[in-house]
């Protein structure tokens, strides 16, 4: 395994909802072992890049290649990525308790039919500590706050242990101390040598979390290190071209 | 064995308890109502089942049964994931349309079989000691006791080996398909329970008894606890506590068996709903009074 060579390559991945295209021939490779924002408008096609990488969707077109080491099955492939979905995709009434949730990540290891045996639940607890929420196992997950959610979310997909992470607006809504827990999490995963991408809002914070960014609306504006892509020029490329589109319906 | 009141409250735990298994999980997803249409609308696919084979006790009824299940919920969801219709519109288009098929083709084609649309609905509880099961010649009990018996087995079987697939592509779906375990098969694998069951239970305790076992334990069991796996305990205790309460007050009273079982399966959750310890309707506002109080004295000591 090289170390250059990309962990993910996408190629003119095209993604849509009904008839309007949400990802317009996306060309993307995301460098091995680094922190990676990916930044745009609402409605830009942040996570649907995500969930078409995830197989979650079906792209019109495109193909999108993982380069995870040789000779891996499906099944060794899919655990070497994770999934931290945004916490408000599922219901948190669900009765579970935070240790269940964490659980969760080991399941595609164990596969179809196999229970969690007690080194799972050792890795899980471990895992909780590491996101500061190991007196929290027990607690119904109702009960938990914005940030300890996207907490549970982020052991829930270290317990996989994967390679890579694509986690979908981690940050959002959360407390300040959640905040400098992921950030500090986001630098161990990149020192163990670990990919991480990152649907991301904050414009201001890019530069000292991430190493690369990627600039999207709907299509791919500029990829690459932070330093020389994420700059006032690229930014108002790619949140004018909101404007303008704009501009021009209101002209028809 | 020979004691009716004993067959019938047997067969009413068992019912219960095979309802409340998949009831769990259907109401976690928010698919009560599908339980409603599913229970029904198999009543086509006994029908159809039943022209094929002209045998009321074929085997192949309960298979005609369950693929109309599954045929219902597949045809719900392709209308709905049409964005024109909303889930509920979406039942409610499918389910009574392949209901009154089958009522049709009943009241046409096989009005001089015993499968009238009244045994449909409400069950003949009472009856259903009477239809023994015999083996060579010899009367080892109520045929239902053994119908249902090997259909609660294969449910507690099934949630019992596929518990983990249940509860994460119940909680997350996306994560359950990113790992491996694919959403749409765990939930076409649960229809397909929640058909059989119907098929197997209706002839005894009726459709709407089904549905009522499947939601009504469930829901209570869900305001008690915080547990996927003492949920789908406690919903099995309940329904079976509502089965033989419901049996008691309907002898009596004497009153319908399954309508009782219904009712008794609705004050039951109705009285968990008031009362229940953390999530009861009583204990919020009791909570909610004294945390204004606490309130109120810690205002004025700060004053």
């Amino acid at each position: 395994m090289k170390k250059e060579n990309p962990v993910v390559t996408i190629k003119h991945l095209t993604v849509a909802y009904d008839l309007q295209p949400v990802l317009w021939n996306v060309n993307l490779a995301i460098p091995r072992g680094h922190l990676m924002a990916i930044v745009g408008p609402n409605g830009a096609g942040k996570s649907t890049l995500i969930k078409a990488i995830m197989e979650l969707l079906k792209p019109v077109a495109g193909e999108i290649t993982f380069d995870l080491g040789e000779h891996l099955s499906k099944k060794e492939e899919r655990n070497l990525i994770g999934y931290v979905p945004q916490n408000g995709s599922v219901d948190w009434d669900f009765p579970a308790t935070v240790l269940d949730v964490v659980l969760m990540g080991r399941y595609g290891h164990l596969g179809w039919m196999k229970r969690p045996k007690e080194a799972d639940y050792a890795l899980s607890r471990e895992m909780l500590k590491r996101v500061g929420m190991e007196t929290y196992e027990n607690r119904q997950i109702s009960q938990l706050s914005g940030g300890q959610k996207q907490r549970v979310f982020l052991a829930r997909a270290l317990v996989q242990q994967p390679d890579i992470y694509f986690m979908d607006e981690p940050f959002q809504g959360v407390d300040a101390q959640t905040e400098k827990t992921i950030v500090a999490l986001l630098k161990d995963l990149k020192k163990a040598g670990k990919t991480v991408v990152v649907v991301h809002h904050d414009l201001q914070t890019v530069p000292t979390y991430f190493d690369d960014v990627t600039l999207i609306n709907r299509e791919v504006i500029e990829s690459g290190p932070v330093e020389t892509i994420f700059t006032e020029e690229n930014l108002a490329k790619t949140y004018q071209k909101e404007a303008n589109e704009v501009r021009e319906e209101l002209v028809e | 064995m020979n004691n009716p009141a004993l067959e019938i409250q047997i067969i009413a735990v068992i019912v219960a308890v095979a309802c409340a298994l998949p009831g769990v999980f259907l109401v976690l997803r928010g698919m009560a109502m599908m339980a409603d249409a599913i229970t029904h609308t198999i009543l086509l696919g006994i029908v159809m089942a039943f022209f094929v084979t002209e045998d009321l006790s074929s085997p192949y009824l309960i298979l005609g049964a369950a693929l109309m299940g599954v045929f219902t919920v597949w045809l719900t969801e392709l209308l709905h994931q049409t964005k024109l219709l909303g889930k509920d519109a979406s039942i409610g288009v499918v389910f009574p349309l392949l209901f009154s098929i089958a009522i049709i083709l009943i009241s046409r084609y096989a009005g001089s079989v015993h499968l009238d649309t009244d045994s449909v609905l409400l069950g003949e509880l009472a009856f259903a000691p009477f239809d023994r099961l015999l083996v060579f010649g010899v009367d080892i009990g109520a045929k239902a006791i053994y119908v249902m018996g090997i259909i609660l087995l294969i449910a507690v079987i099934a949630v019992i080996v596929f518990f983990k697939e249940l509860q994460i592509a119940t909680f997350d779906p996306a994560l359950a398909a990113a790992l491996g375990f694919s959403p749409v098969l765990i939930h076409y694998g649960l229809m397909t329970m929640v058909s059989v069951t119907a098929v197997g239970a209706f002839e005894a305790v009726g459709s709407i008894l089904v549905v009522a076992f499947m939601v009504g334990p469930p829901i209570t069991a869900y305001l008690l606890t915080n547990h996927l796996k003492k949920m789908l305990v406690i919903s099995a205790g309940i329904g079976a506590f509502n089965g033989i309460v419901g049996f008691q007050l309907a002898m009596l009273a004497d009153v319908s068996i399954a309508g009782m079982m219904a009712v008794v399966t609705g004050l039951v959750f109705l009285l968990v709903f008031i009362i229940a310890p953390e999530k009861g309707l009583y204990t919020g506002m009791k909570r909610r009074k004294m945390q204004k109080k606490e309130f109120e004295k810690a205002l004025k000591n700060l004053l």
